[in-house]
C-alpha cells in the first residue's frame, strides 16, 4: 500500500527522459549545464552591454548644449540599431570566419549573413544566438564612441553612413584578427574584453572624424579655448553610472564561459576588478582636478571613472584588486591631462571620448603584461599599432569620401541655431525655448 | 497769454501736469529677495506685479568659472525684475518699501526706476487708469 503512494510521482519522473528523447535521435543522458550557464552568461552580459547604449546616450545628451540634445539622442539610438543590422548582415561572420577565411587570419567572408537557427550547438558549449547577441553589443559600443566626439556640428546622415561602414566592416575585420582567431591572436596579443579592439578602435575612428570635421565654431578663438558647458550634468552622471553597470557585462561576460566553478570564480574576479578600476579612475580624477584647478570638475570625474573602466578592459581577470586600482587610477590621471592637451592641439572632442577610449585604451592594452603571463609589452604595442593604424587610415578615407560627396558638417547658421532645429526640426526642451 | 501756454492749449506740446495718475515702477533686485519684497508690497496694498528672471551687470561684475581645464568669464549675474503699476499716490511708498526690503548693503542690490504710464486698462471690465490698478 505504501509503495502505491509514490506511483504517480514515479510515473511522472519516468516520462522526463522520454520528453528529452522526443527532441534528439540518440538518448541525451543528462542536461548540459555548462551549455546553459555559458549561454546565460552571454545573454545576461549581452543585455548589460546593451544597456551601455543608454549610458552613452545619456552621457552625451548631458554634455552637449540644449540646442543639440535631440540630434545627439537620435544619433545614439540610430547607430545602435544600424550596428545590430549590419552585424547580422555582414559583421558576425566577417569577425568569426571559422573555416571560411578568404585570406587566412586577415580577411573573413565579406557577404555572409549571420544564421543562428538550428539545433543547440552543444559542441561549441553555448548557443550560437547568444554569442551573436553578445558580440553584436560590442560592435554597437564601438560605434557609439564616435558619436560623442563629433557632436554639435556633424550632419546626421553622413555620420550614420560612417556607422554602417564601421559596424559592418572596419570593426569586424580588426576584431577578427584577435577574437576571430586571426593573426594577432597567433602573435600573442592579449585583449580580454577590448581595450584596443573596441575602445581604442572607436577612439581612432572618432579622432579621424574630428580631424576631418574640424572644431566647433568659436571653440578655439584668438588662442583661447572657449568652453561650451553641457546642458544637463544630471543626465551625464546617470549615463556614467549606467555605463559602469553595463561594463560588468562587458568585461564579465568576456570570460565567455560560466560552466565550471573556475569560470564562475573568474567572472567574480572580473566584476570586482572592473568596479575597482572605475572607482580608482574617478578618485584619481577627483584629486587631480582639485590640485590642478583648485576645484573638482564633475565631468572630469565622470570621464575618470570611464577611463578606469577602459584601462582594466584589456586584462580584468589577472590583476589583484590593488592592480585594478592602480591601473584604473592611471586611466583617471590620463584623462585629466589629455582633455586640455587635445584642446591645445585644437582637436575638439565634445565629451572626451578620445582621452577615455583611445588613450586610456592604449594604457589598458599596455598594462596587460604586468599581470598576465605570456604577454609582452612589445606585442601589446604592436597589436595596438596595427589595429589603430588600420582603423585610423580606413576611417580617414571614409570621412574624406563622405566630406567630398555629401559634406559632413552642417552650415554655420545651422550650427549656431542648433542641430535640433536645423537637422531635425524639433527641440529637446520646447517649453524652455527662447523663440 | 504766454506763448508756451497757447501752444499747450492748442495741443501742440504736452500739458505740463504735476505727474500722470498711474506710475510704472521697474525694480531689479537680487533673486533671493523676491519673496521678502513681494510680501512687504502686498502688506502695503499692492495688488499685482510682474516678475521676470533676467541677467545683468552693474557695479557688480561677473566671475570666472572653469570647465574641463578651460577658464571662461561669466559676465552676467542673475537678477529678478519687478514691474509694478500703481496709483501716483502709492508710488513713493512702493519705492520706499522695495528699497528697504531689497537692500543687503552689498554691491548688486539693484535699481528702481519710476515711469509715467500714459494709459492703463483692466481687460475684464474695461476700467481705465487709476481704476485699472
Amino acid at each position: 500500500m505504501k509503495s502505491l503512494k509514490w506511483l504517480p510521482l514515479a510515473a511522472a519522473l519516468a516520462t522526463v527522459p522520454v520528453m528529452g528523447l522526443a527532441q534528439t535521435a540518440e538518448a541525451a543522458p543528462a542536461v548540459d549545464n555548462a551549455f546553459i550557464f555559458n549561454t546565460l552568461l552571454f545573454l545576461i552580459g549581452g543585455f548589460l552591454v546593451f544597456w551601455m547604449a543608454a549610458g552613452f546616450a545619456m552621457l552625451e545628451a548631458g554634455l552637449v548644449r540644449s540646442k543639440n540634445v535631440t540630434t545627439q539622442l537620435t544619433k545614439n539610438i540610430a547607430l545602435f540599431s544600424i550596428a545590430a543590422i549590419m552585424y547580422w548582415l555582414v559583421g558576425y561572420n566577417l569577425m568569426y570566419p571559422g573555416d571560411g577565411w578568404w585570406m587566412q587570419g586577415v580577411l573573413g567572408p565579406i557577404f555572409a549573413t549571420a544564421d543562428i537557427t538550428g539545433e543547440p550547438a552543444l559542441e561549441t558549449g553555448y548557443a550560437t544566438g547568444s554569442d551573436f547577441f553578445f558580440q553584436l553589443m560590442f560592435c554597437a559600443t564601438t560605434a557609439s564612441i564616435v558619436s560623442g566626439t563629433l557632436a554639435e556640428r556633424i550632419k546626421l546622415w553622413p555620420f550614420l553612413i560612417f556607422t554602417v561602414v564601421l559596424t559592418g566592416f572596419i570593426y569586424p575585420i580588426e576584431a577578427s584578427w584577435q577574437w576571430g582567431g586571426g593573426f594577432l591572436s597567433e602573435m600573442g596579443f592579449s585583449d580580454f574584453a577590448g581595450s584596443t579592439l573596441v575602445h581604442a578602435a572607436g577612439g581612432f575612428a572618432a579622432l579621424a572624424g574630428a580631424l576631418i570635421l574640424g572644431p566647433r565654431l568659436g571653440k578655439y578663438k584668438d588662442g583661447r579655448v572657449n568652453p561650451m558647458p553641457g546642458s544637463n550634468l544630471a543626465l551625464a552622471t546617470l549615463g556614467t553610472f549606467i555605463l559602469w553597470l553595463g561594463w560588468f557585462g562587458f568585461n564579465g561576460a568576456s570570460q565567455l564561459a560560466l560552466g565550471t566553478e573556475a569560470d564562475a570564480n573568474a567572472v567574480a574576479i572580473i566584476f570586482a576588478n572592473t568596479n575597482m578600476a572605475a572607482a580608482a579612475g574617478a578618485v584619481a580624477a577627483l584629486i587631480l582636478t582639485q590640485i590642478l584647478y583648485k576645484k573638482v570638475d564633475l565631468t572630469m570625474v565622470l570621464n575618470g571613472a570611464l577611463a578606469g573602466l577602459v584601462s582594466i578592459t584589456a586584462g580584468p581577470l589577472d590583476p589583484t584588486l590593488f592592480g585594478a586600482l592602480w591601473i584604473g587610477a592611471v586611466g583617471g590621471v590620463i584623462v585629466v591631462l589629455a582633455v586640455p592637451f587635445l584642446d591645445k592641439l585644437k582637436i575638439d572632442d565634445v565629451v572626451g571620448a578620445i582621452p577615455v577610449h583611445l588613450i586610456a585604451g592604449f594604457w589598458g592594452t599596455l598594462a596587460v603584461p604586468f599581470y598576465t603571463e605570456g604577454t609582452s609589452f612589445v606585442t601589446q604595442i604592436l597589436g595596438f599599432a596595427i589595429v589603430g593604424g588600420f582603423v585610423f587610415v580606413v576611417s580617414i578615407v571614409v570621412w574624406v569620401i563622405l566630406k567630398a560627396t555629401m559634406g559632413i558638417r552642417v552650415s554655420e547658421e545651422a550650427e549656431v541655431n542648433g542641430l535640433d532645429v536645423s537637422e531635425l526640426g524639433m527641440e529637446a526642451y520646447p517649453e524652455f525655448t527662447k523663440g | 497769454m504766454p506763448v508756451l501756454l497757447q501752444l499747450q492749449h492748442a495741443g501742440l506740446i504736452p500739458l505740463q501736469t504735476k505727474g500722470t495718475k498711474v506710475k510704472l515702477i521697474i525694480a531689479t533686485i537680487k533673486p533671493f529677495k523676491l519673496e521678502e519684497v513681494r510680501e512687504a508690497l502686498t502688506d502695503i496694498g499692492v495688488r499685482g506685479m510682474m516678475v521676470t528672471e533676467i541677467k545683468g551687470f552693474g557695479s557688480q561684475s561677473g566671475h570666472t568659472e572653469i570647465y574641463r581645464g578651460a577658464e571662461y568669464a561669466v559676465n552676467f549675474v542673475p537678477k529678478v525684475k519687478l514691474e509694478i503699476v500703481v496709483n501716483d499716490a502709492m508710488a513713493d511708498q512702493v519705492v520706499d518699501t522695495i528699497t528697504k526690503t531689497a537692500k543687503t548693503g552689498k554691491i548688486g542690490d539693484g535699481k528702481i526706476f519710476v515711469l509715467d504710464v500714459a494709459q492703463a486698462v483692466r481687460v475684464r471690465t474695461g476700467e481705465t487708469n487709476e481704476d485699472a490698478v
